[in-house]
Protein backbone atom coordinates (compact mmCIF):
# COMPACT_ATOMS: atom_id res chain seq x y z
CA UNK A 1 0.00 0.00 0.00
CA UNK A 2 2.89 2.37 0.59
CA UNK A 3 4.19 1.95 -2.60
CA UNK A 4 0.65 3.16 -4.04
CA UNK A 5 2.92 6.18 -5.47
CA UNK A 6 1.15 8.45 -7.91
CA UNK A 7 2.95 11.55 -8.95
CA UNK A 8 -0.33 13.70 -8.51
CA UNK A 9 -1.20 12.90 -5.47
CA UNK A 10 -0.12 14.72 -2.55
CA UNK A 11 -2.54 13.42 -0.07
CA UNK A 12 -3.84 9.81 -0.10
CA UNK A 13 -6.05 7.98 2.80
CA UNK A 14 -6.76 3.95 2.48
CA UNK A 15 -9.19 2.43 4.40
CA UNK A 16 -8.88 5.06 7.55
CA UNK A 17 -11.09 4.26 10.70
CA UNK A 18 -10.68 6.97 13.58
CA UNK A 19 -12.02 6.14 16.96
CA UNK A 20 -12.47 7.65 20.27
CA UNK A 21 -12.65 4.71 22.84
CA UNK A 22 -16.08 3.29 21.09
CA UNK A 23 -17.14 6.22 19.72
CA UNK A 24 -16.52 6.02 15.82
CA UNK A 25 -15.18 9.35 14.95
CA UNK A 26 -14.49 8.57 11.19
CA UNK A 27 -15.24 5.02 9.18
CA UNK A 28 -13.24 3.70 6.32
CA UNK A 29 -12.07 6.96 4.65
CA UNK A 30 -10.09 6.31 1.86
CA UNK A 31 -9.62 9.46 -0.02
CA UNK A 32 -6.95 11.10 -2.91
CA UNK A 33 -5.97 14.59 -2.86
CA UNK A 34 -4.25 15.87 -6.22
CA UNK A 35 -1.40 18.82 -5.74
CA UNK A 36 -2.54 21.93 -6.75
CA UNK A 37 -6.37 21.07 -6.13
CA UNK A 38 -8.48 23.45 -3.74
CA UNK A 39 -10.91 20.91 -1.78
CA UNK A 40 -13.48 21.71 1.01
CA UNK A 41 -14.83 19.05 3.64
CA UNK A 42 -17.78 19.71 4.14
CA UNK A 43 -20.70 18.83 6.97
CA UNK A 44 -22.51 19.30 9.91
CA UNK A 45 -20.81 20.07 13.30
CA UNK A 46 -19.46 16.40 14.94
CA UNK A 47 -19.16 15.14 11.30
CA UNK A 48 -15.25 14.59 11.66
CA UNK A 49 -13.96 17.60 9.68
CA UNK A 50 -11.34 18.86 12.30
CA UNK A 51 -10.54 15.34 12.79
CA UNK A 52 -9.45 14.62 9.25
CA UNK A 53 -7.51 17.54 9.06
CA UNK A 54 -5.85 16.77 12.03
CA UNK A 55 -4.60 13.11 10.73
CA UNK A 56 -3.71 14.52 7.90
CA UNK A 57 -0.26 16.40 10.05
CA UNK A 58 -0.27 13.81 13.14
CA UNK A 59 -2.36 15.67 15.32
CA UNK A 60 -3.75 12.78 16.28
CA UNK A 61 -2.97 8.73 14.94
CA UNK A 62 -5.34 6.86 12.88
CA UNK A 63 -7.01 3.80 14.52
CA UNK A 64 -6.94 1.90 11.68
CA UNK A 65 -5.77 2.18 8.02
CA UNK A 66 -3.00 4.43 6.12
CA UNK A 67 -1.78 7.81 5.11
CA UNK A 68 0.46 9.10 2.38
CA UNK A 69 1.51 12.28 2.62
CA UNK A 70 3.93 13.74 -0.29
CA UNK A 71 5.31 10.45 -0.34
CA UNK A 72 5.40 9.76 3.31
CA UNK A 73 3.70 6.80 4.92
CA UNK A 74 2.46 8.47 8.34
CA UNK A 75 2.42 4.98 10.46
CA UNK A 76 6.17 4.95 9.78
CA UNK A 77 7.02 8.28 10.80
CA UNK A 78 9.02 8.38 14.19
CA UNK A 79 8.30 10.90 16.54
CA UNK A 80 11.41 12.78 15.87
CA UNK A 81 11.04 13.15 12.63
CA UNK A 82 7.20 14.86 12.59
CA UNK A 83 8.61 18.03 12.27
CA UNK A 84 9.62 16.96 8.75
CA UNK A 85 5.74 16.25 7.78
CA UNK A 86 4.94 19.00 9.26
CA UNK A 87 6.84 21.84 7.37
CA UNK A 88 5.05 20.51 4.48
CA UNK A 89 1.36 22.00 5.80
CA UNK A 90 0.91 25.09 6.48
CA UNK A 91 -2.14 25.10 8.97
CA UNK A 92 -4.71 28.01 9.83
CA UNK A 93 -6.39 26.69 12.98
CA UNK A 94 -9.72 27.34 14.19
CA UNK A 95 -8.83 29.03 16.77
CA UNK A 96 -5.69 30.72 14.99
CA UNK A 97 -3.30 29.20 17.75
CA UNK A 98 -1.18 32.35 18.21
CA UNK A 99 1.31 32.91 21.01
CA UNK A 100 -0.43 35.38 23.23
CA UNK A 101 3.23 36.54 24.73
CA UNK A 102 4.64 36.62 21.35
CA UNK A 103 4.13 39.54 18.84
CA UNK A 104 2.51 38.94 15.81
CA UNK A 105 5.83 39.09 13.87
CA UNK A 106 7.55 36.52 16.23
CA UNK A 107 4.30 34.58 15.71
CA UNK A 108 5.01 34.68 11.70
CA UNK A 109 8.96 34.36 11.87
CA UNK A 110 8.85 31.02 14.12
CA UNK A 111 8.21 29.12 11.34
CA UNK A 112 11.39 30.04 9.81
CA UNK A 113 13.22 30.21 12.72
CA UNK A 114 12.08 26.81 13.37
CA UNK A 115 13.37 25.58 9.66
CA UNK A 116 16.63 27.18 10.63
CA UNK A 117 16.61 30.27 8.11
CA UNK A 118 18.96 33.42 8.86
CA UNK A 119 17.96 36.32 10.49
CA UNK A 120 17.53 38.68 7.34
CA UNK A 121 16.07 36.23 5.36
CA UNK A 122 13.19 36.03 8.42
CA UNK A 123 13.05 39.93 8.69
CA UNK A 124 12.77 40.19 5.10
CA UNK A 125 10.15 37.61 4.47
CA UNK A 126 7.98 37.93 7.03
CA UNK A 127 7.59 41.67 6.81
CA UNK A 128 6.32 41.10 3.01
CA UNK A 129 3.99 38.33 4.23
CA UNK A 130 2.40 40.47 6.71
CA UNK A 131 2.19 43.40 3.83
CA UNK A 132 0.42 40.61 1.75
CA UNK A 133 -2.20 39.97 4.17
CA UNK A 134 -2.54 43.85 5.56
CA UNK A 135 -1.36 43.71 8.92
CA UNK A 136 2.35 45.22 8.82
CA UNK A 137 1.85 47.87 10.56
CA UNK A 138 0.53 45.35 13.47
CA UNK A 139 3.67 43.41 13.20
CA UNK A 140 5.09 44.72 16.85
CA UNK A 141 1.28 44.20 18.63
CA UNK A 142 0.24 41.26 20.44
CA UNK A 143 -2.38 38.87 19.70
CA UNK A 144 -4.63 39.90 22.46
CA UNK A 145 -4.46 43.61 21.18
CA UNK A 146 -5.91 42.45 17.76
CA UNK A 147 -9.74 41.90 16.00
CA UNK A 148 -10.51 38.53 15.54
CA UNK A 149 -10.53 39.13 11.68
CA UNK A 150 -6.20 40.58 12.42
CA UNK A 151 -5.86 37.54 14.54
CA UNK A 152 -6.75 35.13 11.55
CA UNK A 153 -4.68 37.21 9.40
CA UNK A 154 -1.73 36.67 11.28
CA UNK A 155 -2.48 33.13 11.14
CA UNK A 156 -2.70 33.18 7.58
CA UNK A 157 0.65 34.17 7.05
CA UNK A 158 2.32 31.77 9.54
CA UNK A 159 0.80 29.61 7.12
CA UNK A 160 2.06 30.26 4.43
CA UNK A 161 5.28 32.32 5.44
CA UNK A 162 7.21 28.81 5.05
CA UNK A 163 5.68 28.21 1.33
CA UNK A 164 4.74 25.04 2.67
CA UNK A 165 2.94 22.27 0.10
CA UNK A 166 -0.51 22.55 1.41
CA UNK A 167 -2.61 24.59 3.35
CA UNK A 168 -4.82 23.36 5.85
CA UNK A 169 -7.29 25.90 6.93
CA UNK A 170 -10.17 24.27 9.89
CA UNK A 171 -13.24 27.16 9.80
CA UNK A 172 -11.15 30.14 8.10
CA UNK A 173 -13.79 32.29 8.11
CA UNK A 174 -15.85 31.32 11.19
CA UNK A 175 -15.73 34.08 13.07
CA UNK A 176 -15.22 36.48 10.34
CA UNK A 177 -17.47 39.60 9.11
CA UNK A 178 -17.63 39.03 5.34
CA UNK A 179 -15.22 41.56 4.23
CA UNK A 180 -12.62 39.62 6.95
CA UNK A 181 -13.82 36.36 5.21
CA UNK A 182 -13.06 37.86 1.70
CA UNK A 183 -9.22 38.42 2.57
CA UNK A 184 -9.27 35.02 4.20
CA UNK A 185 -10.68 33.85 1.18
CA UNK A 186 -8.80 35.92 -1.38
CA UNK A 187 -5.36 34.89 0.37
CA UNK A 188 -6.22 31.28 0.50
CA UNK A 189 -7.08 31.44 -3.62
CA UNK A 190 -3.82 33.18 -4.06
CA UNK A 191 -1.72 30.84 -2.78
CA UNK A 192 -3.70 28.25 -4.78
CA UNK A 193 -2.70 30.21 -7.61
CA UNK A 194 0.58 29.57 -7.00
CA UNK A 195 0.57 25.84 -7.17
CA UNK A 196 -0.24 25.00 -3.87
CA UNK A 197 -3.33 22.76 -2.14
CA UNK A 198 -5.44 23.78 -0.12
CA UNK A 199 -7.79 21.92 2.11
CA UNK A 200 -10.72 23.78 3.57
CA UNK A 201 -12.69 22.47 6.58
CA UNK A 202 -16.27 24.47 6.95
CA UNK A 203 -19.72 24.43 6.74
CA UNK A 204 -19.49 27.96 5.24
CA UNK A 205 -22.01 27.21 2.06
CA UNK A 206 -21.33 30.84 0.68
CA UNK A 207 -17.37 30.05 1.10
CA UNK A 208 -17.98 27.14 -0.87
CA UNK A 209 -20.19 28.70 -3.41
CA UNK A 210 -17.85 31.90 -4.30
CA UNK A 211 -14.41 29.33 -4.12
CA UNK A 212 -15.43 26.36 -6.39
CA UNK A 213 -13.11 22.98 -6.34
CA UNK A 214 -13.82 19.87 -4.91
CA UNK A 215 -16.36 19.08 -1.73
CA UNK A 216 -15.67 16.23 0.20
CA UNK A 217 -18.88 15.82 2.04
CA UNK A 218 -18.91 13.91 5.34
CA UNK A 219 -21.36 13.05 8.46
CA UNK A 220 -20.84 11.04 11.07
CA UNK A 221 -17.91 10.08 10.06
CA UNK A 222 -18.64 8.52 6.48
CA UNK A 223 -17.55 10.10 3.34
CA UNK A 224 -20.38 10.40 1.20
CA UNK A 225 -19.32 11.52 -1.97
CA UNK A 226 -17.01 13.49 -3.67
CA UNK A 227 -18.61 16.72 -5.90
CA UNK A 228 -16.86 18.91 -7.72
CA UNK A 229 -18.32 22.45 -8.04
CA UNK B 1 22.98 27.36 18.26
CA UNK B 2 22.98 31.56 18.69
CA UNK B 3 19.27 31.26 18.25
CA UNK B 4 18.70 29.19 20.85
CA UNK B 5 21.35 30.91 23.19
CA UNK B 6 19.24 34.23 22.61
CA UNK B 7 16.24 32.41 22.98
CA UNK B 8 17.40 31.11 26.05
CA UNK B 9 18.78 34.24 27.18
CA UNK B 10 14.91 35.80 26.43
CA UNK B 11 13.43 33.00 28.54
CA UNK B 12 15.51 34.16 31.62
CA UNK B 13 14.67 37.48 31.13
CA UNK B 14 10.78 36.62 30.67
CA UNK B 15 10.75 34.60 34.03
CA UNK B 16 13.09 36.86 35.96
CA UNK B 17 11.88 35.41 39.64
CA UNK B 18 11.90 32.12 38.45
CA UNK B 19 15.15 31.95 36.93
CA UNK B 20 16.86 33.78 40.11
CA UNK B 21 14.56 31.67 43.20
CA UNK B 22 16.92 28.28 40.18
CA UNK B 23 20.11 30.05 40.41
CA UNK B 24 20.09 31.36 44.05
CA UNK B 25 19.37 27.50 45.07
CA UNK B 26 22.08 26.17 43.06
CA UNK B 27 24.20 28.90 44.49
CA UNK B 28 23.86 27.77 48.27
CA UNK B 29 23.78 24.46 47.59
CA UNK B 30 27.13 25.26 46.03
CA UNK B 31 28.41 27.42 48.59
CA UNK B 32 27.48 24.73 51.63
CA UNK B 33 28.94 21.64 49.79
CA UNK B 34 32.30 23.70 48.69
CA UNK B 35 31.97 25.57 52.32
CA UNK B 36 32.64 21.88 53.92
CA UNK B 37 35.39 21.02 51.26
CA UNK B 38 37.15 24.08 52.08
CA UNK B 39 36.60 22.84 55.99
CA UNK B 40 38.30 19.40 55.38
CA UNK B 41 40.79 20.30 52.68
CA UNK B 42 42.15 22.86 55.50
CA UNK B 43 41.67 19.87 58.35
CA UNK B 44 43.10 17.61 56.01
CA UNK B 45 46.55 20.07 55.61
CA UNK B 46 46.55 20.71 58.94
CA UNK B 47 46.81 17.19 60.56
CA UNK B 48 49.17 16.24 57.21
CA UNK B 49 51.16 19.01 58.70
CA UNK B 50 51.05 17.53 62.22
CA UNK B 51 51.50 13.61 61.63
CA UNK B 52 54.75 15.10 59.69
CA UNK B 53 55.95 16.99 62.76
CA UNK B 54 55.05 14.33 65.20
CA UNK B 55 57.79 12.64 67.37
CA UNK B 56 58.19 9.55 69.72
CA UNK B 57 59.27 10.01 73.02
CA UNK B 58 60.53 6.63 74.79
CA UNK B 59 60.97 7.22 78.78
CA UNK B 60 63.66 5.06 79.62
CA UNK B 61 63.27 3.28 83.04
CA UNK B 62 64.95 4.60 86.34
CA UNK B 63 68.20 3.21 86.84
CA UNK B 64 69.45 2.85 83.27
CA UNK B 65 72.87 2.65 83.26
CA UNK B 66 74.70 4.74 81.36
CA UNK B 67 76.24 2.00 79.56
CA UNK B 68 73.08 0.31 78.17
CA UNK B 69 72.24 3.46 76.34
CA UNK B 70 74.58 3.48 73.35
CA UNK B 71 72.74 -0.38 72.90
CA UNK B 72 69.74 1.26 73.46
CA UNK B 73 69.84 3.61 70.74
CA UNK B 74 71.14 1.06 68.34
CA UNK B 75 68.26 -1.23 68.58
CA UNK B 76 65.63 1.32 68.32
CA UNK B 77 68.05 3.08 65.09
CA UNK B 78 67.35 -0.42 63.63
CA UNK B 79 64.24 -0.33 63.56
CA UNK B 80 62.71 -0.06 59.77
CA UNK B 81 61.68 3.65 59.76
CA UNK B 82 63.49 5.56 62.37
CA UNK B 83 65.62 8.29 60.81
CA UNK B 84 67.19 10.00 63.66
CA UNK B 85 67.57 9.02 67.45
CA UNK B 86 68.79 11.70 70.32
CA UNK B 87 69.63 11.00 73.81
CA UNK B 88 67.80 13.59 76.31
CA UNK B 89 69.35 13.21 80.11
CA UNK B 90 66.89 13.98 82.65
CA UNK B 91 68.64 17.08 83.83
CA UNK B 92 68.29 18.50 80.38
CA UNK B 93 64.53 17.70 80.14
CA UNK B 94 64.40 19.43 83.53
CA UNK B 95 66.25 22.56 82.21
CA UNK B 96 64.42 23.03 78.98
CA UNK B 97 61.03 22.47 81.10
CA UNK B 98 62.04 25.59 83.05
CA UNK B 99 62.96 27.49 80.23
CA UNK B 100 59.54 26.42 78.73
CA UNK B 101 57.81 27.31 81.78
CA UNK B 102 58.92 30.77 82.15
CA UNK B 103 57.23 32.81 85.45
CA UNK B 104 55.73 29.36 86.85
CA UNK B 105 59.30 27.68 86.73
CA UNK B 106 59.41 28.61 90.81
CA UNK B 107 57.06 26.03 91.41
CA UNK B 108 60.01 23.30 89.71
CA UNK B 109 62.23 25.16 92.75
CA UNK B 110 60.50 23.15 95.62
CA UNK B 111 60.92 19.98 93.86
CA UNK B 112 63.48 17.82 95.95
CA UNK B 113 64.74 15.69 93.12
CA UNK B 114 64.17 16.12 89.30
CA UNK B 115 61.34 13.61 88.55
CA UNK B 116 61.96 13.76 84.94
CA UNK B 117 63.39 10.15 83.61
CA UNK B 118 65.90 9.91 80.66
CA UNK B 119 64.48 9.89 77.23
CA UNK B 120 65.38 8.97 73.95
CA UNK B 121 63.48 11.73 71.29
CA UNK B 122 63.21 9.52 67.84
CA UNK B 123 62.51 10.84 64.51
CA UNK B 124 61.12 8.56 61.39
CA UNK B 125 61.69 9.07 57.89
CA UNK B 126 59.06 10.27 55.56
CA UNK B 127 57.87 7.30 54.56
CA UNK B 128 56.95 6.16 58.28
CA UNK B 129 55.16 9.69 59.13
CA UNK B 130 51.45 7.64 58.43
CA UNK B 131 49.34 7.28 61.56
CA UNK B 132 49.84 3.11 61.45
CA UNK B 133 53.93 3.02 60.75
CA UNK B 134 54.01 5.07 63.78
CA UNK B 135 52.04 2.96 66.10
CA UNK B 136 54.00 -0.16 64.80
CA UNK B 137 57.42 1.27 65.53
CA UNK B 138 55.90 2.71 68.81
CA UNK B 139 55.06 -0.79 70.04
CA UNK B 140 58.56 -2.18 69.33
CA UNK B 141 60.30 0.54 71.12
CA UNK B 142 58.01 0.15 74.19
CA UNK B 143 58.37 -3.79 74.17
CA UNK B 144 62.17 -3.11 74.83
CA UNK B 145 62.52 -4.04 77.94
CA UNK B 146 64.55 -0.52 79.17
CA UNK B 147 61.76 1.36 78.07
CA UNK B 148 58.99 2.37 80.84
CA UNK B 149 57.03 4.49 78.34
CA UNK B 150 56.34 6.02 75.29
CA UNK B 151 54.94 8.92 74.13
CA UNK B 152 53.72 10.23 70.66
CA UNK B 153 51.16 12.59 69.22
CA UNK B 154 49.67 9.62 66.76
CA UNK B 155 47.73 8.23 69.84
CA UNK B 156 45.58 11.42 69.84
CA UNK B 157 45.94 11.99 66.50
CA UNK B 158 44.65 9.16 65.37
CA UNK B 159 41.09 9.62 67.66
CA UNK B 160 40.89 12.84 66.20
CA UNK B 161 41.38 11.38 63.08
CA UNK B 162 38.22 8.66 63.55
CA UNK B 163 36.21 12.05 64.49
CA UNK B 164 37.63 13.81 61.39
CA UNK B 165 36.64 11.11 59.50
CA UNK B 166 33.29 10.77 60.84
CA UNK B 167 32.51 14.89 59.87
CA UNK B 168 33.65 13.80 56.14
CA UNK B 169 31.64 10.83 55.74
CA UNK B 170 28.94 13.96 57.15
CA UNK B 171 30.12 15.80 54.41
CA UNK B 172 30.19 13.38 51.60
CA UNK B 173 26.56 12.92 52.73
CA UNK B 174 25.35 16.65 53.00
CA UNK B 175 27.05 17.05 49.56
CA UNK B 176 25.28 14.46 47.69
CA UNK B 177 22.19 15.33 49.56
CA UNK B 178 22.34 18.97 48.08
CA UNK B 179 23.21 17.52 44.77
CA UNK B 180 20.16 15.64 44.83
CA UNK B 181 18.19 18.70 45.87
CA UNK B 182 19.59 21.32 43.64
CA UNK B 183 19.17 18.83 40.37
CA UNK B 184 15.00 18.25 41.54
CA UNK B 185 15.12 22.30 42.13
CA UNK B 186 16.70 22.37 38.69
CA UNK B 187 14.15 19.74 37.33
CA UNK B 188 10.97 21.53 39.05
CA UNK B 189 12.29 24.90 37.69
CA UNK B 190 12.13 23.67 34.20
CA UNK B 191 8.97 21.78 34.30
CA UNK B 192 7.07 25.23 35.47
CA UNK B 193 8.84 26.95 32.60
CA UNK B 194 7.32 24.12 30.31
CA UNK B 195 4.18 24.01 32.17
CA UNK B 196 4.13 27.71 31.82
CA UNK B 197 4.36 27.39 27.92
CA UNK B 198 2.82 24.36 27.26
CA UNK B 199 0.72 26.21 24.86
CA UNK B 200 3.70 27.80 22.97
CA UNK B 201 5.25 24.63 22.72
CA UNK B 202 2.62 23.14 21.17
CA UNK B 203 2.14 25.74 18.68
CA UNK B 204 6.09 25.11 17.76
CA UNK B 205 5.31 21.50 17.70
CA UNK B 206 2.16 22.01 14.97
CA UNK B 207 4.32 24.54 13.12
CA UNK B 208 7.28 22.24 12.39
CA UNK B 209 9.36 22.79 15.25
CA UNK B 210 11.75 20.18 15.84
CA UNK B 211 12.32 18.23 19.32
CA UNK B 212 16.18 19.75 19.28
CA UNK B 213 14.57 23.42 18.30
CA UNK B 214 12.01 23.14 21.63
CA UNK B 215 14.52 21.10 23.94
CA UNK B 216 18.07 23.67 22.70
CA UNK B 217 16.67 26.40 24.91
CA UNK B 218 15.86 25.03 27.66
CA UNK B 219 19.12 23.18 28.12
CA UNK B 220 20.99 26.35 27.35
CA UNK B 221 18.84 28.37 30.04
CA UNK B 222 19.68 25.48 32.72
CA UNK B 223 23.63 25.54 32.11
CA UNK B 224 23.33 29.17 32.02
CA UNK B 225 21.40 28.94 35.20
CA UNK B 226 23.87 26.09 36.53
CA UNK B 227 27.13 28.25 35.62
CA UNK B 228 26.14 31.45 37.40
CA UNK B 229 24.28 29.38 40.63
CA UNK B 230 27.80 27.80 40.33
CA UNK B 231 30.02 31.20 40.38
CA UNK B 232 27.81 33.01 42.61
CA UNK B 233 28.56 29.95 45.53
CA UNK B 234 32.07 29.72 44.79
CA UNK B 235 32.33 33.89 44.89
CA UNK B 236 29.76 33.96 48.18
CA UNK B 237 32.33 31.71 49.48
CA UNK B 238 35.52 33.54 48.51
CA UNK B 239 34.28 36.64 49.97
CA UNK B 240 33.18 34.77 53.21
CA UNK B 241 36.69 33.20 53.20
CA UNK B 242 38.51 36.39 53.12
CA UNK B 243 36.56 38.35 55.55
CA UNK B 244 37.44 35.24 57.92
CA UNK B 245 40.88 34.47 57.17
CA UNK B 246 42.31 38.24 57.52
CA UNK B 247 40.43 37.88 61.02
CA UNK B 248 42.02 34.29 61.82
CA UNK B 249 45.26 35.49 60.61
CA UNK B 250 45.10 38.78 62.87
CA UNK B 251 44.67 36.59 65.75
CA UNK B 252 46.53 33.50 65.78
CA UNK B 253 49.82 34.54 63.72
CA UNK B 254 50.64 31.03 63.88
CA UNK B 255 51.84 28.38 61.27
CA UNK B 256 48.95 25.82 61.86
CA UNK B 257 45.92 28.09 61.03
CA UNK B 258 48.14 28.77 57.19
CA UNK B 259 44.82 28.30 55.64
CA UNK B 260 43.81 28.57 52.16
CA UNK B 261 41.32 28.59 49.73
CA UNK B 262 39.97 25.60 47.26
CA UNK B 263 42.70 25.22 44.67
CA UNK B 264 41.49 26.68 41.12
CA UNK B 265 41.09 22.60 39.86
CA UNK B 266 38.85 22.32 42.85
CA UNK B 267 36.47 25.38 42.31
CA UNK B 268 36.68 24.89 38.42
CA UNK B 269 35.14 21.49 39.29
CA UNK B 270 32.61 22.43 41.41
CA UNK B 271 30.95 24.86 38.72
CA UNK B 272 31.17 22.22 36.03
CA UNK B 273 29.52 20.08 38.87
CA UNK B 274 26.66 22.59 38.88
CA UNK B 275 26.69 22.86 35.33
CA UNK B 276 25.97 19.32 35.25
CA UNK B 277 23.00 19.59 38.18
CA UNK B 278 21.40 22.22 35.54
CA UNK B 279 21.76 19.91 32.39
CA UNK B 280 20.47 16.93 34.56
CA UNK B 281 17.50 18.72 36.00
CA UNK B 282 16.38 19.62 32.40
CA UNK B 283 17.10 16.33 31.05
CA UNK B 284 14.58 14.76 33.96
CA UNK B 285 12.40 17.34 32.90
CA UNK B 286 12.31 17.29 29.58
CA UNK B 287 12.06 13.81 29.34
CA UNK B 288 8.86 13.37 31.86
CA UNK B 289 7.32 16.10 30.66
CA UNK B 290 7.80 16.70 26.38
CA UNK B 291 6.85 13.14 25.63
CA UNK B 292 3.72 13.49 23.98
Amino acid sequence: MSDGKDNSSIIQLFHVHKYYGSKKALVDISLNVSKNEFIFISGPSGAGKSTLLRLFYLGEPVSEGQILVDGMNLSRISRKKIHFLRRKFGIIFQDYKLISTKTVFDNVALVLDASGKKRKFIEKKVRSVLRTVGIEQKINALPPSLSGGEQQRAAVARAVVGIPKIILADEPTGSLDSDSADIILNLLKNFHAHGGTVIVATHDKELIRKTGGRILQLKQGRLLGSTPI
Amino acid sequence: MATYYHRAVQDIRDNGFLSSVTIITIALSVLIVSAFALFFTNANNVMNYWEKGVKIMAYLKPGTSQKNLHDIKRNIQEIYGVQDVSFISKEEAFKKLKKQMKRQSSILMNLNENPLPDAFEIRMTMSSQRSEKVEEIATKIESMPSIEDIEYAQKWLKQFTNIFDLFRLAGYTMGGIFFIAAVFIMANTIRLAIYMRREEIEIMRLVGASEKFIKGPFYIESIIQGTLGGMGGIAALFITFKLISSNVENSFKYELLDIKFLSPEFYCGIILCSIFVGWLGCYISLKQFLKA
